[in-house]
C-alpha cells in the first residue's frame, strides 16, 4: 500500500517539477498515439463508410473478421509492423523501425479495426428514416453521406476516443517497433515496464497517472469538440 | 438534424484538428530518428543539420546497470552522433543485428556471438568487460549450497529441487539470454541435459522469462535461487531479500563484447562510425571509466575493464577497428 501511496506523491512531485524527461517522454506519448489515432481515422472512417454504404458478396464475413481484429493483441500487431519495416522486410529501406513514426504505423495497424468496426456501428444507429428522407430531398450521394456522418458524428467520436485509448495505453506494439530508446522512442508505456523491470515501483505509478492524465484531456478535448 | 445552424463543419473543424495533430506528430517525433539522418553522412556533416543516429542493440542486465546510458552521454560528447541504445533480450538483440535492423551489439554471450560472426553478420568483435556471473539466494539458505563450487551447487540445488526439499526453488531467465545461456552452461557441465533433465522437471525450477531486474525480483518473492550478473545484482541489491551465495569458479566468468553489425546494405560511413564505438570501448580512457563505473555507489566497480589483458580470455580487446567488412580468410 506504502508504494502506491509513494507513486501518488511522487507523480504529484515529478508533475509539478516538470521533469525535463517526464514532459518529453509524455510529450511524446501524446504526439505518437494521436497521429496513429488520427492516421487510423482518416483510413477507417472512409473505410467504414463504404463498406456500409456499398452491398457486396461477403459483406457480412468481413465485418465478422474486422470485429475478430479487435482482439488483436499488440505484441501481434507489433511483430507484424515489426517484420514489414525491418531491414530484411518490404519497407525496409524506409528505415523506420526504431523510431516515433514506425510506432505511429503500429498502433494506427492496431486501432484501425476498432475505428472501422465503431464507424459501422455508428453509421447503422443512423435511422433509416434519416437517410430515406435525405435521398427523397433529393441529395446527392456525396451529401447525403454527409448528413449522415453528421448524424452518427457522437458515436464516431465515441469510437475515435476508443482507438485513443488504445493506442496511449498498449506497450506491446510500442515496445517490439519503438525498441523503448531513451530520447528517441521511450514512451509512458514503455517507460512504465521500464522503471518496474528496474524495481522503481513509484515512479512507475506516477507514470501511470500521468498517462491517464493526459488520457483524460484528450477524451474531455475531443467531448468537448463533439458537442459543439 | 435537430440543430441546423453549426457550420456544416463539426465534422470538418474536428478532422482539421485530427489532421493538425498529426501534423504536429509528424514533425515532432520525427526529428529523432526520421531516414533523411540515415542517408549516408558523406562525413562531414553541416553542425545544423540533424545528428547521425547510431543504433546500439544491447541487453538488459547490462542496460538495467545503467553503463551505457553513461557511456552515452561521454561518447556523444566527442561525436557529433545520435547514439541510441535499445535494450532486449541477448537473443532478440541478435536477432535485429542480423535482420541489419542495428547498427551495434554489445552483449555476453560467446557461443551466441561466435555463430553470429561466423554467419558474416558482424565484424570488429572486441571484448571489453567482465565481470562473474553469481549464484543468489536466500539467506536461510535451504539447500545449504553456500561456499560450494558453482557445479556442486547447481547439482545440490537440482537434487533438492526435484526430491521437493521445502524452500528449494531456483528461478531461470527462461528467455535464451546470455545469462540464460549461462546458465545452460552449468547445467550441461554439471551433466544434466538441460532440455530434458532440468526444465519442465518440477515445481523447483521457474522459468520467468523476464529481464534480468525482473527476475531477481521474482527470485526475491519467492525466496528462490538465481543465476545473475554481478552488476544487475549490485544494482537490485537493495530492494532484494537475496545474498550472493557462490561468486567464485571460472565457470561464472561472464565477457562482454561489442561488434560492429555488417549487412552488404549497411553504408560504410555508418560502419565506420560503429567501428568508432568499438574503439571508443576499448580505448584506454573509457576502461578506465568502466573500471570506476558504480564504485562510488556500490563500493566497487560493477564491471572489470579488460584494460588490454584479455589474452587469457582468449579474445581480443586491443586490436584497432578498422575491417568495413568480413574478412575472406574463413569459409
Amino acid at each position: 500500500m506504502n508504494e502506491i501511496f509513494d507513486g501518488f506523491v511522487q507523480a504529484f512531485q515529478l508533475i509539478i517539477s516538470l521533469d525535463p524527461e517526464i514532459l518529453e517522454i509524455t510529450a511524446r506519448s501524446l504526439l505518437i498515439s494521436l497521429a496513429a489515432t488520427g492516421v487510423a481515422s482518416l483510413v477507417a472512417i472512409p473505410l467504414g463508410g463504404l463498406i456500409h454504404f456499398r452491398e457486396f458478396g461477403g459483406k457480412r464475413g468481413l465485418i465478422t473478421i474486422i470485429q475478430t481484429l479487435y482482439a488483436l493483441p499488440t505484441v501481434v500487431a507489433g511483430l507484424f509492423v515489426f517484420l514489414i519495416l525491418s531491414r530484411a522486410g518490404p519497407l525496409g529501406f524506409l528505415g523506420l523501425l526504431f523510431t516515433p513514426v514506425g510506432m505511429v504505423i503500429g498502433q494506427a495497424v492496431l486501432i484501425i479495426p476498432v475505428l472501422v468496426g465503431m464507424t459501422l456501428v455508428a453509421l447503422s444507429g443512423v435511422k433509416k428514416a434519416i437517410s430515406d428522407e435525405v435521398q427523397a430531398l433529393g441529395a446527392t450521394s456525396s451529401q447525403a453521406i454527409w448528413t449522415i456522418l453528421k448524424e452518427a458524428r457522437f458515436a464516431l467520436f465515441g469510437g475515435i476516443i476508443l482507438g485513443f485509448g488504445r493506442a496511449i495505453s498498449e506497450v506491446g506494439a510500442a515496445m517490439i517497433i519503438g525498441g523503448n530508446i531513451r530520447g528517441s522512442t521511450r514512451v509512458l508505456t514503455t517507460a512504465i515496464a521500464l522503471e518496474t523491470s528496474m524495481g522503481n515501483v513509484a515512479f512507475s505509478i506516477a507514470l501511470g497517472i500521468i498517462l491517464l492524465c493526459i488520457a483524460m484531456v484528450v477524451t474531455a478535448a475531443l467531448f468537448l469538440i463533439q458537442e459543439r | 438534424m435537430e440543430r441546423k445552424n453549426p457550420a456544416p463543419g463539426v465534422l470538418c473543424l474536428s478532422i482539421a484538428l485530427v489532421t493538425a495533430l498529426l501534423l504536429a506528430g509528424c514533425t515532432g517525433p520525427i526529428q529523432g530518428g526520421s531516414p533523411a539522418n540515415q542517408v549516408p553522412p558523406g562525413g562531414q556533416n553541416p553542425s545544423a543539420g540533424p545528428k547521425d543516429r547510431l543504433l546500439v542493440a544491447t541487453t538488459t542486465s547490462l542496460s538495467d546497470t545503467g553503463l551505457l546510458d553513461y557511456l552515452e552521454r561521454i561518447f556523444e560528447n566527442n561525436y557529433a552522433i545520435d547514439l541510441q541504445v535499445t535494450s532486449q533480450g541477448t537473443g532478440k538483440a541478435i536477432e535485429i543485428a542480423k535482420r541489419g535492423d542495428c547498427d551495434l551489439l554489445v552483449v555476453h554471450s560467446p557461443a551466441q556471438e561466435e555463430d553470429f560472426m561466423e554467419a558474416g553478420h558482424g565484424i570488429n568483435r572486441r571484448c571489453f568487460a567482465y565481470n562473474y556471473f553469481i549464484v543468489a539466494g536466500p539467506a536461510d539458505d535451504p539447500a545449504g549450497i553456500r561456499g560450494m563450487e558453482p557445479k556442486e551447487a547447481f547439482r545440490t540445488i537440482i537434487g533438492k529441487g526435484k526430491s521437493g526439499t521445502p524452500g528449494v526453488f531456483f528461478v531461470s531467465r527462461g528467455d535464451n539470454s546470455g545469462t540464460h545461456n549461462a546458465e545452460k552452461n552449468i547445467w550441461n557441465a554439471t551433466g544434466y541435459n538441460y532440455t530434458s533433465e532440468v526444465r519442465r522437471s518440477g515445481a523447483w525450477y521457474i522459468e520467468a522469462g523476464r529481464g534480468m531486474g525482473e527476475t531477481l525480483q521474482l527470485a526475491s518473492e519467492k525466496g528462490a535461487y538465481t543465476l545473475t550478473d554481478e552488476g544487475t545484482f549490485l544494482t537490485y541489491r537493495g530492494r532484494l531479500d537475496l545474498v550472493p551465495l557462490i561468486d567464485k569458479g571460472d565457470i561464472l566468468l561472464n565477457i562482454y563484447s561489442v561488434i560492429t553489425v555488417y549487412t552488404e546494405d549497411h553504408p560504410v560511413e555508418k560502419i565506420t562510425m560503429a567501428n568508432n564505438f568499438v574503439n571508443f570501448l576499448i580505448s584506454p580512457e573509457i576502461q578506465a571509466a568502466i573500471g570506476e563505473y558504480g564504485r562510488e555507489k556500490y563500493g566497487k566497480g560493477l564491471f572489470t575493464p579488460m584494460s588490454g589483458g584479455c589474452l587469457r580470455f582468449g579474445c581480443d580487446c586491443t586490436t584497432p577497428a578498422s575491417a568495413t567488412r568480413p574478412s575472406l580468410s574463413f569459409t
